[in-house]
């Protein structure tokens, strides 16, 4: 599978150097690498969900249980939760770190990918979440943590866009 | 037919030292008439997530009981949930659906348990093991005492009649209690922590 094993640990590792005890997700191809680190870690709780707005209350729930969270999923599952990232997340001030693998943009092959790719980051900016994009290896460490330090300190969702030029190996 | 406010005042002393999650509407506004505790969280929109707020709770703090006050409207938008609270299993969660077959604050509109869909059928078929439908006032004392006392997940089907306070609107404001829900948790467990301590 031409999704980056080698990237997938950069970002693993740096979401455990952020402190990142409780992971939420949602399978979708670029994240399947994550998803089995998460699972082999002993101290990383890891919640499976049935839809990805779910991981929006568990997220809160892990926040004021004092556990420091991350959410994993596509750009669609962003698309998902965007109830429960108004209502409860903006409402009541819950810093929420989302991981969203950026599908549909330029080098999407699926079709059904397409149309959602080109809503995330109007709706991004039309929600006031600040995002930034995981791209270069050498910076996802940094763009992490620099993520996660805003969330904490605005109380309040921050997204970061997984990209293909990170995720996938496959040449266009 | 039994009533959601009378449920909750029979039950409201054993809610000391849970954590406590509602959802919005009738079942907020009750619970904080019988007097708001800094325990108690109120989810007062997001329909759908008080389950998912009680299992992020849960799962994190697997030594602390929690208690989610959910209604048929909200989890109606979310029965997926009930997979995910099945598939993790905390055995510190007690999970009560106050089932008044209406989206009562709205103007009452009948919800799909009006008709048949029967909402404990749902939990036990998504895999959740302890569950149970109840439409008295013992049934329901008894139910939730099994709950907090035995060492499982369970979710617990209240059924109540359609009736609720005249407003929603409560003098406590949402970021307020927000703030004093987590800090009232950080102060537990720095206690708890510290009596961990002593003991040793």
């Amino acid at each position: 599978m031409p999704v980056s094993l080698n990237n997938s640990e950069v970002v693993y590792q740096a979401l455990k150097k952020c402190g990142i005890g409780l992971v939420s997700a949602l399978p979708e191809t670029w994240l399947v690498h994550l998803l089995r680190m998460a699972e082999d870690d002993p101290q990383m709780i890891l919640v499976r969900l049935a839809k990805e707005e779910e991981g929006v209350g568990i997220s809160a729930g892990a926040h004021f249980a004092g556990v420091k969270s991350a959410m994993l999923m596509q750009n669609h599952g962003f698309l998902a939760s965007i109830n429960g990232i108004v209502s409860f997340a903006q409402l009541y001030r819950i810093p929420l770190l989302m991981l969203i693998s950026y599908r549909g943009h330029f080098g999407e092959r699926d079709p059904w990918q397409t149309q959602g790719g080109g809503a995330t980051e109007p709706l991004l900016r039309a929600l006031g979440i600040p995002y930034s994009f995981l791209d270069d290896p050498a910076k996802v460490e940094k763009r992490i943590a620099e993520a996660q330090t805003w969330a904490y300190a605005s109380l309040h969702p921050v997204a970061l866009l997984l990209t293909r030029e990170l995720m996938w190996e496959e040449p266009a | 037919m039994m009533q959601r406010l009378e449920c909750l005042r029979a039950v409201y002393d054993r809610l000391e030292g849970c954590l406590v999650v509602t959802i919005m509407g009738a079942v907020a506004c009750e619970l904080q008439s019988l007097g708001h505790k800094p325990n108690f969280f109120y989810l007062q929109h997001a329909m759908g997530l008080g389950s998912s707020t009680g299992l992020g709770l849960a799962l994190c703090m697997p030594q602390q009981k929690v208690v989610v006050f959910d209604g048929d409207g909200s989890i109606l938008m979310n029965l997926g949930g009930y997979t995910t609270l099945a598939r993790y299993r905390p055995r510190n969660l007690v999970h009560v659906v106050f089932d008044n077959e209406s989206l009562l604050s709205v103007g009452g509109f009948p919800t799909a348990t009006s008709t048949g869909s029967d909402l404990e059928g749902v939990a036990r078929a998504s895999g959740i093991a302890c569950t149970k439908t109840v439409k008295t006032m013992e049934d329901f004392t008894h139910a939730f005492d099994d709950a907090l006392g035995t060492n499982d997940l369970t979710s617990i089907v209240a059924k109540v009649e359609a009736v609720g306070p005249k407003g929603y609107v409560t003098e406590l404001s949402l970021l307020e209690n927000r703030f004093q829900f987590k800090r009232y948790i950080e102060k537990s467990t720095t206690e708890t922590r510290r009596h961990g301590e002593e003991k040793k």
